[in-house]
């Protein structure tokens, strides 16, 4: 299974590398993103720091979203399920490959958003690692959920519209408890973030958990 | 047996949600701390149980059968689907029903509570699982979307419900499923009350039988307009 993981997500960051769809579509969004939501709240700094935790995660979320219909893609045709199938990957191993070439392209996203809230928000992180804790636990979480959504939304014509629809309401779990912990982060002392960063990672495992479970049934034909 | 169902179900359950409509407007007294507005508590109770605990509950039940290899059957696809459609009604008329008391009672019409952000989501994942059914596929690719979907909202009905015993919220513990399984409520209005939950449960039998039908029908329909059409081809073919 692990080996089939590991094919699948050099496949995908390969893919990824080459075509930079990401590194050109994907992540111009998100600072635009960053950038309305700016524009949105006005210039008032105090504004801006008080808000920049909520819109931090608003960014990644809508960014996840584009993340998965992408990740999807490479996944979508049927050529690409039957190929998988003839060569013999274990699905297990598909879903796990996808979540970890996902997380790491979303671990990038989370790099790039923080350091536009550090220059653009003037927002003064206090306690690191609650921070980089969050982002990675959510970074799971949200690619776990965006592959197994990925699988569940069917045919790439409906799936551009339907997704947001299915992936978004099952993520405000990530929304909620991302918000408290980096609330904590830029705040003096942790805080609150034991219990959130504990909601993150029980999120986590759950749909890397359905995930392995799901994928195979979700891609038989 | 079944026509005889066919022919009380609807019929009775409409006499009971009138009854439980005229026992809790005039029979019943007013509420000492509540006042008049405790008469909502003959139908937004009722209508969350039948929401969350019947429709929901049926939606995973029929998606774990579904999904189990020994009892797999399309059927159980579309009781499932009956169940969400039908569910989901009452989810929004959970909604609405709480509102109408919350604005004189909190002073508002919404509030970002526990239960209610909760329910709220769980409606629209499930709104989810309705857009995912119209998707074009093969039924039982269909079947297996639907019921993995179905589960997972499924999830949310617990934390619905242990939302209140969870956070500190606006929103009171529940009466009579409460921890120590002693109900807070006495005499005619616990009657009331109780008549209400067996008034909403029927009429929700009655939706789900009919919804089911339809289901079923729809997608005979299908099953026929596809076979006409293959052999519309295949005519077209031969006189080639």
């Amino acid at each position: 299974m692990f080996r089939d993981a590991a094919l699948v997500a050099g496949r995908d960051l390969r893919i990824e590398l080459r075509s930079r769809v990401v590194l050109w579509q994907v992540l111009p969004f998100s600072v635009l993103a960053l950038l309305l939501f700016a524009f949105a709240f006005g210039p008032s700094q105090a504004r801006l720091v008080q808000s920049a935790p909520g819109l931090f995660w608003l960014a990644l979320l809508f960014s996840t979203v584009l993340f998965a219909q992408r990740s999807r893609a490479l996944e979508g045709s049927p050529a690409t399920r039957e190929a998988a199938r003839l060569l013999g990957l274990d699905p297990a191993g598909v879903f796990l490959g996808k979540t970890v070439a996902l997380f790491l392209e979303l671990v990038v996203l989370e790099v790039l958003l923080v350091v536009g809230l550090l220059l653009l928000f003037h927002v003064v992180v206090v306690s690191w690692l609650v921070l980089i804790a969050a982002c990675l636990l959510a970074a799971l979480g949200l690619a776990s959920a965006s592959v197994l959504y990925g699988a569940l939304s069917g045919e790439a014509r409906i799936r551009s519209t339907l997704l947001p629809v299915l992936l978004l309401p099952i993520l405000a779990p990530v929304l909620i408890a991302g918000v408290r912990s980096f609330q904590a982060a830029i705040k003096d002392g942790a805080g609150l973030s034991g219990r959130w960063l504990g909601v993150l990672a029980v999120f986590s495992l759950v749909y890397t958990g359905l995930g392995i479970a799901l994928y195979g049934p979700l891609e038989e034909n | 047996m079944r026509k005889q169902l066919d022919r009380w179900l609807g019929p009775l359950a409409f006499v009971l949600v009138a009854l439980d409509v005229w026992l809790g407007l005039w029979i019943t007294p007013p509420d000492q701390v509540q006042g008049e507005y405790v008469r909502l508590v003959y139908v937004h109770p009722a209508v969350a149980w039948v929401a969350l605990y019947v429709a929901f509950g049926m939606a995973g039940l029929c998606s774990v059968l579904y999904l189990w290899p020994r009892t797999r059957s399309l059927a159980f696809d579309y009781a499932a689907a009956a169940a969400v459609e039908v569910g989901v009604v009452f989810t929004i008329l959970t909604c609405i029903t709480g509102a109408i008391w919350g604005r004189p009672t909190w002073g508002v019409w919404w509030t970002w509570d526990a239960r209610l952000t909760s329910t709220a989501l769980l409606a629209v994942m499930f709104l989810g699982y309705l857009a995912l059914r119209r998707v074009p596929a093969e039924p039982h690719v269909r079947a297996r979307r639907c019921a993995v979907m179905a589960l997972i909202a499924a999830v949310d009905v617990p934390i619905v419900h242990f939302s209140v015993n969870w956070w500190n919220t606006l929103h009171q513990g529940a009466t009579v499923l409460n921890a120590n399984l002693s109900p807070t409520i006495h005499g005619s209005m616990a009657w009331t009350l109780l008549l209400s939950f067996i008034a909403f449960t029927l009429l929700f039998v009655w939706m789900v039988i009919a919804r089911y039908r339809l289901e079923v029908l729809r997608h005979s329909g299908e099953r026929k307009d596809l076979d006409r059409a293959l052999s519309e081809r295949r005519a077209e073919g031969a006189e080639a």
